[in-house]
């Protein structure tokens, strides 16, 4: 394996470790950020080009500030007052999380000689992108279109003030 | 001759790295073009500098600075040596790791901004297939580095100017992004190397630019909205409102750091108009055709300053707006006004060659804005004008 | 020389399992939904991966789910962040250990 996808791949499970560790909300949602990125890396590792932008423009330039936001405006980046940043019951998920992972880990290495090692680059232009978005799967791309114009319309009404509501 | 001074760089690069063994030639080409970019792109970067404040003291009927060099020509040379001198004050509260590594972000992503563009024919770092998509990736990543600015100083001003940015730069990225997909459209390609080539044909000696048409005018004026909004330029810049918010989200820095910011908002300014000069403005394409014979990139770099001039321009001229008037401006006017363009590029692709689409295009634009115009204004009373003047 | 399929695959599936444990264990309602991005991510990369070395590149299959994936993943980001301020409006708190009752 190639010493990039060592780097990106550490870098971005790095940044996932902090984003779920550290005690003050914005490191994790900056570490975030770093993962998206170190995300994006590995997809133009793989070839998928429109993907990996896609994902810096969505995720980074969006979901990260999105979510900054939604710490700042719930007094999140002040620390806890009563200490403790992890619940009551955080052994379990741990041990549950660890589960998942040593099954799927151990189903991967038993399956590794069944998976290709290499296969050739294969081409993805723009052109065959939109031809695809609207040949093949064009009801995809509409009703996600009216799934994201729901989550506006919806996510405005959820945060607004209640006070106009009832008035 | 003239073909050799159209591609001197590129044969200049070719020269020096053919002394180097062929297996190092592609990646000492990548580098000798990065150099190029860090080394072009910051000196446009003090020439900007010196013509918005020797501009901007003339629009306000005073000298600029004239005191360093015939008519303050090196000022930049003072400001930098100033800059790299003067104090590193970081405050005792502030996160020390954030509010070191924000100025630096925002300056990477703002060079790699700069990868994509063509600067001449032949003349572009990185040609790769989806460019457009990178250049806007790149321009959504320098909104995290404001807010880590304005959130590491621990400051109420600061987080507050970084808020309103971020909400800035986030209600006009869409019509930026939805005034340049109608160009996208028309050329079918998102490789601003093809959207070049396509505006470089000429008909009667005009050239093919997409400003002229009726669809690219309009998207030309949001983009130049958006793109003042997006760089944080007046009259969209209450986030660093020098009247009312200290200085925003770099409030808390000094020397060097605030230096890398100023850089960094420059070489936005400087890619925002490298991008809308290929997107409208035909790239490197020479405005007429008994003009091809200048270089190509003295074309580009030539329409890059001329946008940056008509930036300081407004600057000078246009009141700021308050946050409320431009994030009502963005969503309620520029939007809906992008939607509809992409609608006539369609109708324009439609109708197929000839003059009525000129005419039908044209006409629909026109008709909407001024209604639109009309509607927005219905509640609005204006009385006469009254001046005062100083006794 | 390439990477084979398995790093990939094993690489996503450590961020899943981090952002696993990031849901299961952090008492504050924004890490739970920091979580459920991460599985989203790892579940994209999974994607990519097997697009890349699979069968028919070319049907772009793998690309596109993962494109739908993320706008899906945006939409659902903002609609329970949305949910997040709202409840903090009401209850003054996003302390998962504390939102224990329907009760409002």
């Amino acid at each position: 394996m190639g010493i990039a996808f060592w780097l990106i791949a550490a870098f971005t499970i790095a940044g996932a470790l902090a984003a779920v560790m550290l005690r003050n909300l914005v490191h994790c949602a900056l570490a975030l950020t770093v993962a998206f990125a170190g995300l994006a890396g590995l997809f133009l590792q793989l070839d998928a080009q429109f993907a990996g932008f896609a994902q810096i423009l969505v995720y980074i330039g969006a979901v990260a500030i999105l979510v900054v936001f939604a710490i700042l405006l719930t007094r999140s980046s002040e620390t806890p007052k009563d200490g403790g940043v992890f619940s009551r019951t955080w052994f379990t998920g741990l041990a549950i999380a660890a589960g998942v992972f040593a099954f799927i880990g151990w189903a991967l290495l038993e399956s590794q000689a069944g998976l290709p090692h290499e296969a050739a680059v294969p081409i993805a232009t723009v052109q065959m992108i939109g031809s695809a978005l609207m040949g093949r799967y064009v009801l995809p791309l509409e009703i996600v279109a009216l799934l994201l114009t729901a989550a506006l319309i919806g996510a405005v009404i959820v945060a607004r003030h209640e006070k106009e509501g009832t008035e | 001759m003239l073909e050799k001074a159209d591609q001197i760089f590129v044969l200049l690069k070719d020269w020096v790295v053919g002394f180097l063994p062929t297996a190092w030639q592609g990646a000492a080409g990548v580098v000798l073009g990065v150099i190029g970019i860090i080394s072009v792109f910051p000196a446009l970067f003090a020439i900007a500098v010196l013509m918005e404040r020797k501009g901007l003291g003339r629009m306000q009927n005073r000298l600029g600075p004239n005191r360093v060099g015939p008519f303050g020509i090196l000022q930049p040379i003072a400001d930098a040596i100033k800059s790299l001198t003067k104090e590193d004050i970081v405050p005792l509260n502030a996160d020390a790791a954030v509010h070191f590594l924000a100025p630096v972000y925002l300056v990477v992503v703002a060079f790699m901004g700069f990868a994509v563009l063509p600067v001449g024919r032949n003349m572009v770092l990185v040609d790769m297939d989806a460019s457009l998509l990178f250049y806007f990736a790149m321009g959504a990543s320098t909104e995290v580095s404001i807010f880590m600015a304005g959130w590491s100083s621990r400051n109420k001003y600061s987080l507050l100017g970084a808020m309103r940015a971020v909400a800035q730069m986030i209600s006009y990225e869409v019509p930026l992004l939805m005034s340049s997909v109608v160009i996208v459209m028309i050329t079918g390609s998102l490789s601003l190397v093809k959207i070049v080539e396509a505006q470089n044909q000429y008909s009667w000696g005009l050239p093919h630019w997409y400003i002229f048409t009726p669809w690219g005018f309009a998207a030309f004026i949001m983009y130049a909205i958006a793109a003042t909004a997006e760089t944080n330029r007046s009259p969209f810049d209450l986030p660093e409102g020098e009247s009312e918010l200290v200085a925003g989200y770099f409030t808390e820095y000094s020397g060097f750091k605030f230096a890398l910011f100023f850089l960094g908002e420059y070489l936005g300014m400087l890619s925002i108009s490298g991008l809308g000069t290929t997107l409208f403005l035909g790239g490197w394409s020479a405005p007429l055709e008994i003009l091809t014979w200048v270089p190509s990139w003295i074309w580009f770099f030539s329409k890059v300053m001329l946008s940056i001039v008509v930036l300081i321009w407004v600057r000078g001229t246009l009141p700021r707006l308050r946050q409320d008037q431009l994030m009502n401006f963005a969503w309620k006017f520029v939007l809906p006004m992008t939607l509809l363009n992409l609608m006539v590029v369609a109708l324009w692709r439609f109708m197929g060659d000839g003059w009525p689409r000129w005419i039908v295009c044209s006409a629909i634009l026109l008709l909407v804005y001024v209604a639109a115009g009309r509607l927005g204004m219905r509640r609005k009373h204006f009385g006469p004008r009254s001046y005062r003047y100083a006794e | 020389m390439a990477t084979p399929l398995v790093g990939y695959l094993l690489v996503a599936a450590l961020l899943f399992a981090i952002g696993l444990a990031g849901a299961l264990t952090r008492r504050n309602a924004i890490l739970v939904l920091i979580g459920i991005e991460l599985m989203l991510n790892a579940a994209n990369l999974n994607l990519i991966a097997f697009w890349r070395y699979g069968p028919h590149p070319e049907a772009l299959t793998g690309m596109m789910f993962a494109i739908f994936s993320i706008a899906v993943a945006a939409a659902e980001a903002a609609v329970g962040l949305g949910l997040v301020i709202s409840i903090h409006r009401h209850v003054q708190t996003v302390d998962l250990d504390q939102i224990t009752r329907m009760k409002g």
